[in-house]
């Protein structure tokens, strides 16, 4: 964020801090309260794991933090910046340099090879890994010139993940990343997760139904009625690969 | 929301889900009836106005008699006339005297010419009657009384009894206008020579016979029989029969419909219609069921899911197919009551337009029932048959697939991949190359629409090419003249030079006109033949590029159009039959045939041509350059020189004939460019949307990734950018070729389109083409800024 203007918090170690965050969504009867008042704050670096019924306004916060939706109130800051009253040129900029984003249904560009949907977001980047390297990461070398078209439900999560990582972000936002994909798929998906959070120090958000996803994370947020209810921190996080689900 | 919830609520639950569908797609669905409603006005109004031409001609030479042969004559014996009534073939038939004369309008210099025509003095013309607008007819004890051709009235705004002064045969005549007419002889009044109508300078009236022939020396005799045929008769004996009866008393031949100035015009007008009417709507409407097609099918992709549903609901596989119909029916539907407004009111206006050259007493744009039918049917083939495919294979989905995300579409097999894989390219680029291997057919059918109507474009405005420089050559180049001055009969070097002499005339060049028939074997032609200077300055015959030829001593230069028709080449005899004076028969070889744009003509050296005729030194009147200072003097001089039978004014001519073109075909031209650029707009504007449509997520997913609204819209509006410009050449190079084809096809026995096409129309066509991309393009772009990230990612398809 290059916003002078916005005020800088003092925000020693923290990534994300937000005061009173609340949602709506439509009017009159219509009217959801997606959010009723979030106050979080989420260390660097850290690998957190989001859980909460469907609704419970988890999503809505991922979203907000990620610079992809506005809240109606409250304040959202980003490493002492204020996201909250960004301009949507700046959230673009936001998203573009800071963000990596990972999504239950893939979202690759089915035009391009897995080699190629990493370089559209490295050509864009300010200081990225190569494609090469981000496909190496999540184990995905050998298939760099495959299209979408050719590879698993799996391999094209880790893609993605590749995709998101290759900016080297400082936050990665992951909504439901092994919902549509079996066990054993999923754990390599978490798996890859997890070595890009300990390789790139990036700040993991992993939103998820899965509550055995939890072990393996440093913080839990447990998302109810568009609050936080509660939220627990993990001395001793597990490997992905022995967790059960 | 949709309007008219009360109304919704009588439909089937389906049937609102058409209504709401079509509401969303609103933008869509009324640039695909443009363009259905381009193809139908165009249809109906060139079809429609086609018949409504043809009829009114018909119904109006049938009831006011229009002759089938005039048969022009020096001086006959009125007892003839019986003998005429006695051929065989010869239905009707009536004589008269025919005189040139001029008019000295108040008010206007320059002086008008025209012609007088005898009425019978007791009862109507069996042939050619008059159609009274207002007055009547001459008394027949009243020598001074007239009837006036409207046009020519109009012009000068004469009223019954008004008067005008006129030198019929060297003598001045006051006369009275006792009526106002029209004449189906008349139909399209130009003067001799001229290739526009002036209604200020040009008039025609009719007079008692008795009193015309007392006037032009014809007492007892006529000078022009005309013959009305029975059903079934052969012209061509005729014809034949008449020449032989007419042989004693200098005839220069008689003619059919086929060579009377009116409707030679007329005639021309109805061909040039129809060859339109068999180019333009097809094209319309083929552009159409492409856009259809293409729309349907894609609009049916991007609704997969829903069709999913509806089949898991049980609704059958017809059901659905029925269903998808109808919203295509609606579509066509409202194009075709577009198009019908639009095509109706066209056409009535394009009626107006024409009264105002041609003179009907009556034009009313009319399709008749079957144009109606064939519209319908053909929009019905045309949109029903774009959309059958599309609507088949969604009545086939099989509805767990269809409501399942579909597979990412697979681009490693397409062929031509390959070159996409160069890694110097941005991903974007990628993408935008990509998209298009792999879909080749929908990229070709975009590119074939746009093409088409770039095509349609170029192909229309083509004529404003054309006409200038056939104008330019025309006037700047063949006939250089400001003044033609012809004489009531030829005269000697003396009379040329006493005109030579007069005020304001800066330069004069004779010539000699002997009307003739040309012969060469079995094939005859009516004939001016002109004979000018060794080394004509001021008229001319030029070829295709625009140089003099001249003709060589003793040698005849034929224009092409009649060489054609003669088929005779360079060498040839050709046997000459002139048709005045002492009628010789002189045979001349053809030393050159030469293209030109207007008219035609047969040229020889006036030394040649009056040694030949045998009438020793005469001219027939002189083409003048005149000091713009002096012309009003000049003309006052001319009024009253009585050797003088009538007069050219080229500035005038060139003037009119501009006029012609901006309101005539400028009309013509812009309303088919208008609909031109719709056909663009149709296929630009839903190329753009649906591509929009169907890669919505994509988009979204680019946008999530922290790419600006100027990237995203260069990779969905790259593609379509990059197929117009492909498409410019294609549509250059159709349009190229339509011009051509449309240059063949409507040149007539009165001019020949060259076939030109300036820098400057391709350049237009390409702007009108990329200013509707760039258009379509902002339309969309607001779209691009609206997307919603959120809910485009949350969602599976």
């Amino acid at each position: 964020m290059s916003t002078p203007k916005a005020p800088i918090e003092p925000m020693e170690g923290l990534c994300f801090r937000t005061r009173g965050l609340t949602k709506t969504y439509g009017k009159g009867a219509a009217e959801v309260q997606a959010l009723r008042g979030v106050d979080l704050e989420l260390p660097d670096g850290e690998l957190v794991v989001v859980l909460g019924a469907s609704g419970s306004g988890k999503s809505t916060f991922l979203n907000i933090i990620g610079g992809l939706d506005k809240a109606t109130s409250g304040e959202v800051f980003f490493r002492g910046r204020d996201i909250g009253h960004a301009s949507r040129q700046e959230l673009t900029q936001y998203r573009r340099r800071n963000v990596g984003f990972v999504f239950q249904f893939y979202n690759l560009m089915p035009s391009l090879t897995a080699w190629e949907n990493v370089a559209l977001v490295t050509e864009i980047a300010d200081n990225p890994l190569t494609p090469d390297a981000a496909l190496e990461m999540v184990g995905l070398k050998e298939r760099q010139s495959h299209f979408p078209a050719q590879m698993s439900g799996g391999e094209q999560q880790r893609v993605a993940i590749a995709r998101a990582i290759a900016k080297q972000p400082s936050v990665l936002l992951c909504d439901e990343p092994t919902g549509a994909l079996d066990s054993a798929t999923g754990t390599r998906v978490l798996e890859a997760l997890k070595t890009v959070n300990d390789t790139l120090n990036a700040t993991t958000l992993i939103i998820t139904h899965n509550a055995g996803v939890a072990a393996m994370a440093d913080r839990v947020v447990i998302f109810a009625d568009g609050a936080v209810r509660e939220v627990k921190i993990n001395t001793n996080p597990k490997n992905p690969k022995d967790i059960t689900w | 929301m949709v309007g008219g919830g009360g109304l919704l609520s009588w439909l089937s639950v389906l049937d609102r889900k058409l209504w709401r569908d079509l509401w969303g797609m609103k933008t869509q669905a009324l640039a695909i009836a443009f363009v259905i409603a381009g193809g139908v006005s165009v249809q109906l109004l060139s079809t429609g106005m086609l018949n409504s031409l043809q009829e009114t001609r018909r119904a109006y030479y049938e009831r006011y008699l229009l002759a089938d042969i005039w048969a022009p004559v020096v001086r006959a014996p009125q007892a003839l006339l019986s003998d005429i009534r006695g051929l065989d073939g010869v239905q009707a038939a009536e004589t008269r005297i025919r005189a040139g004369a001029l008019f000295d309008m108040p008010g206007m210099s320059e002086p008008a010419s025209g012609e007088i025509l005898s009425l019978p003095d007791i009862g109507l013309p069996s042939v050619n009657q008059l159609y009274l607008t207002r007055g009547r007819t001459p008394e027949v004890d009243r020598s001074d009384e007239v009837v006036v051709l409207e046009s020519f009235a109009t012009a000068h705004e004469l009223q019954i009894g008004d008067t005008v002064a006129a030198t019929i045969h060297g003598r001045r005549a006051r006369l009275v206008i006792v009526g106002i007419g029209l004449s189906p002889e008349h139909v399209y009044t130009i003067a001799p020579g001229e290739i526009v109508p002036d209604d200020r300078l040009f008039g025609v009236m009719w007079m008692g016979r008795q009193a015309l022939a007392r006037a032009v020396d014809q007492d007892g005799a006529f000078n022009e029989a005309v013959v009305r045929l029975s059903h079934g008769a052969s012209q061509a004996a005729v014809i034949a029969e008449l020449d032989l009866l007419f042989e004693p008393f200098g005839a220069p031949g008689a003619y059919g419909r086929d060579e009377q100035i009116s409707d030679v015009f007329v005639s021309s007008e109805i061909d040039q219609l129809r060859t339109m009417g068999n180019v333009l709507p097809p094209i319309f409407l083929l552009v159409a069921a492409f856009l259809v097609n293409i729309v349907i099918s894609r609009l049916i992709a991007v609704q997969r899911a829903g069709i999913g549903l509806l089949k898991a609901f049980g609704y059958r596989d017809d059901e659905v197919g029925w269903h998808y119909m109808k919203l295509v029916a609606v579509i066509g539907l409202a194009g075709l009551l577009i198009g019908g407004g639009l095509g109706i009111w066209l056409g009535r206006e394009m009626a107006i337009m024409y009264t105002q050259y041609y003179r009907f007493p009556f034009l009313v744009f009319n399709a008749d029932p079957r144009t109606y039918a064939i519209v319908i049917a053909v929009t019905a083939a045309a949109i029903l048959g774009g959309a059958a495919m599309a609507v088949r294979r969604a009545a086939s989905l099989n509805p767990a697939d269809a409501m399942t995300q579909p597979p990412p579409p697979d681009y490693s097999k397409a062929a031509g991949m390959g070159i996409t894989r160069w890694h110097r390219i941005d991903q974007q680029t990628r993408m935008i190359l990509r998209q298009i291997i792999r879909w080749p057919v929908r990229a070709a059918l975009t590119v074939a629409g746009v093409a088409a109507s770039g095509a349609l474009l170029i192909g229309t405005m083509f004529f404003i090419d054309s006409m200038s420089v056939m104008m330019d050559g025309f006037f700047n180049v063949s006939n250089r003249y400001d003044v033609s001055v012809s004489f009531v009969q030829p005269r000697s070097r003396a009379a040329y030079h006493s005109i030579e002499r007069m005020p304001g005339v800066l330069a004069a060049e004779p010539f000699r006109a002997a009307s003739a028939r040309l012969r060469h074997g079995n094939l005859e032609e009516r004939a001016a033949l002109i004979g000018s200077p060794p080394d004509p300055q001021l008229s001319r015959m030029v070829d295709a590029q625009y140089r003099t030829v001249s003709p060589p001593p003793g040698g005849l230069v034929l224009s092409q159009d009649l060489a054609i028709k003669l088929d005779v080449e360079a060498g040839d005899m050709l046997e000459i039959h002139i048709a005045e004076g002492r009628r010789p028969v002189l045979h001349v070889a053809v030393s050159a045939v030469t293209t030109t744009l207007i008219g035609s003509g047969a040229q020889m050296r006036i030394g040649d041509l009056n040694a030949l005729l045998g009438e020793g030194d005469v001219v027939s009147g002189a083409y003048l350059i005149v000091d713009p200072d002096q012309v009003d003097t000049l003309y006052n001089a001319l009024k009253s020189v009585p050797l003088v039978a009538g007069t050219g004014l080229q500035a005038l001519a060139a003037q009119n004939l501009d006029d012609l073109m901006q309101q005539n075909l400028g009309t013509a031209i812009w309303i088919y460019t208008g609909f031109a650029g719709l056909i663009a707009l149709g296929v630009i504007y839903n190329s753009v949307r649906i591509s929009f449509a169907e890669r919505q997520r994509e988009l979204a997913s680019l946008r999530v990734l922290g790419f600006t609204v100027a990237d995203v819209s260069y990779i969905l509006l790259g593609e379509v950018a990059f197929l117009t410009l492909l498409a410019l050449p294609v549509g250059a190079a159709a349009g190229t070729g339509m011009a051509w084809y449309l240059a063949q096809a409507m040149s007539s026995e009165l001019f020949r389109l060259p076939f030109v096409i300036s820098l400057s129309t391709f350049g237009l066509a390409g702007a009108l083409l990329i200013g509707i991309t760039i258009g379509s393009s902002l339309l969309v772009r607001h779209q691009i800024q609206r997307l919603d990230m959120v809910a485009v990612l949350k969602t599976g398809e």
